[in-house]
């Protein structure tokens, strides 16, 4: 397993040739009380960039990207009932949509977990 | 926000005292302000069960001296003025000659002279308007080194009581003079939260001293202005710059019982032939409140369409109700579109929404109202 981090603040778990995407605790804590998710559809491509979910504040709507191409394999059902899970636990049980990963090489460029979390302190 | 801009922000006299509660300061009206402390949702439930404490000191707060005042004042606002007792307050708004609302304020007669409270988005807008277009001889003054502090919530009279002996024999919209830990405040029993509650003027020198005494008691939290806004739209009440600008009337914005009745009959304030017309014959458009299906807030600028998928007007203000939990909104219909329980569609970033307009406030207000003749 390896987790990487992009510059929107998105995480990625990678297993095997699947990926798990979710926001980052410095995202969730910016956006502040989360009230709505929408992930994206099974079997739904994606490219890398693509707009493939959308996340709700009491304040501001925000998406997330698709960090990498890829077929999303599963939706996190329990978002949509429970969007504060993405508060409580955003790296974790708040995540957000599970995808193949089509080009292992669109890794190249994200950060690790050691990087990310020294670039947000100087944000 | 542009680098040249940073200078130009001001700082609350309270900046220092947020920050040292953990807010989280954003550039709003000119200012920097505390949006939020814990979180919009707790801090907007903890205002509607205990008491809030909110900094809203980048409010204009103004005052107007001179001979026959009141009816200077008439002239550019539609409220009845001259009705108005001592140490009462009266919301109404600054027109312009067509009608159009520059700002909404609270006028409270006091004594001699009128202390009105404007936006602080628009305050220095709304000076240069007043001294331009009052009577001769009306001074203007504004009142740059007084903070404002807003107590709200079920609890906020049992809590001011124990500063502020007597300030629980105030009604909803009264104000008077009164010694708060030591310092000389203006206090008023109101407010923009739809709960009972008062706002606080006194000098920004003593704004901490006042800030920590409230806060002293286990009742009360800093709130920011995140659960400012959401609770203003659950009581329905409309935000200028969203919700009212220069192209809307009072009729249309549904404020029509700040038009005093007498107001209506003689006229003399802008555009009061336009006012009147919408009065009898209906604006061609108002302001009304939507319930919105599903849990996914419709926000500003969303627009509002008939059955047919025409457009017929747009949402001005909308979020996730903390107290509903649901989403609310409210905006501008034609008229034809208006009367409750008509069901709209809304279009936002090309998805439909089934919306229905609904009677607002959407959470009760709980304003502390006397008997009438009490």
């Amino acid at each position: 397993m390896s987790l990487y981090f992009t510059g929107e603040h998105e995480w990625i778990k990678v297993e095997g040739d699947t990926a798990t995407i979710g926001i980052s605790d410095h995202a969730q804590h910016a956006l502040g009380d989360i009230v709505f998710a929408e992930v994206p559809e099974q079997g739904r491509a994606l490219n890398k960039g693509d707009e493939a979910a959308v996340v709700e504040s009491v304040k501001a709507a925000s998406d997330v990207y698709a960090p990498v191409a890829g077929e999303v394999i599963e939706g996190n059902p329990a978002l949509a009932d429970d969007p504060a899970l993405i508060n409580r636990d955003p790296e974790g049980a708040g995540w957000f949509f599970k995808m193949t990963l089509a080009d292992a090489s669109e890794l190249d460029g994200l950060m690790d977990e050691a990087a990310y979390r020294e670039w947000v302190k100087t944000l | 926000m542009a680098e040249t801009d940073i200078s130009d922000i001001q700082h609350l006299a309270l900046d220092g005292w947020h920050r040292a509660r953990g807010a989280r300061m954003v550039p709003f009206a000119g200012y920097n302000m505390p949006v939020q402390y814990e979180g919009v949702i707790a801090e907007h439930l903890w205002t509607r069960t205990q008491a809030g404490l909110f900094d809203v000191s980048h409010m204009g707060q103004l005052t107007f001296h001179g001979t026959n005042v009141d009816v200077a004042l008439e002239t550019l606002l539609p409220g009845d003025l001259q009705l108005l007792k001592d140490g009462r307050l009266r919301y109404s708004m600054l027109l312009d000659e067509n009608g159009g609302i520059v700002d909404d304020l609270m006028a409270t007669r006091r004594g001699d002279h009128f202390y009105v409270v404007v936006n602080g988005a628009t305050k220095v807008g709304d000076i240069a308007e007043f001294e331009r277009r009052l009577p001769k001889g009306i001074i203007l003054d504004h009142w740059k080194e007084q903070a404002l502090l807003a107590l709200q919530g079920p609890r906020a009279a049992e809590v001011l009581k124990t500063l502020a002996p007597g300030v629980e024999d105030l009604s909803f919209m009264q104000g008077g003079m009164f010694d708060v830990a030591g310092a000389p405040a203006w206090i008023s029993r109101s407010g923009y939260t739809g709960e009972d509650g008062f706002e606080i003027s006194v000098a920004a020198t003593t704004a901490a001293t006042v800030a920590d005494a409230l806060t002293a008691h286990q009742a009360v939290r800093p709130i920011g202005l995140g659960a400012r806004d959401s609770l203003r739209l659950e009581a329905g009440l409309p935000l200028y710059g969203h919700d009212l600008d220069r192209q809307t009337t009072p009729v249309m914005a549904d404020l029509n019982f700040a038009i005093g009745k007498r107001r209506r009959a003689e006229g003399g304030f802008p555009g009061a032939a336009r006012i009147v017309g919408e009065i009898d014959q209906g604006p061609i458009q108002r302001r009304v409140g939507m319930l919105v299906e599903g849990r996914q807030p419709v926000r500003e600028g969303a627009l509002i369409l008939d059955a047919e998928g025409n457009e017929i007007g747009r949402i001005t203000s909308g979020t996730f109700s903390p107290s509903l939990q649901r989403p609310i909104a409210m905006g501008y219909v034609a008229t034809a579109f208006a009367a409750l329980g008509t069901a709209l569609k809304l279009e936002q970033r090309g998805k439909i929404f089934d919306g229905v307009t609904t009677a607002m406030p959407f959470v009760p207000h709980q304003y502390h109202r006397k008997p009438a003749g009490a």
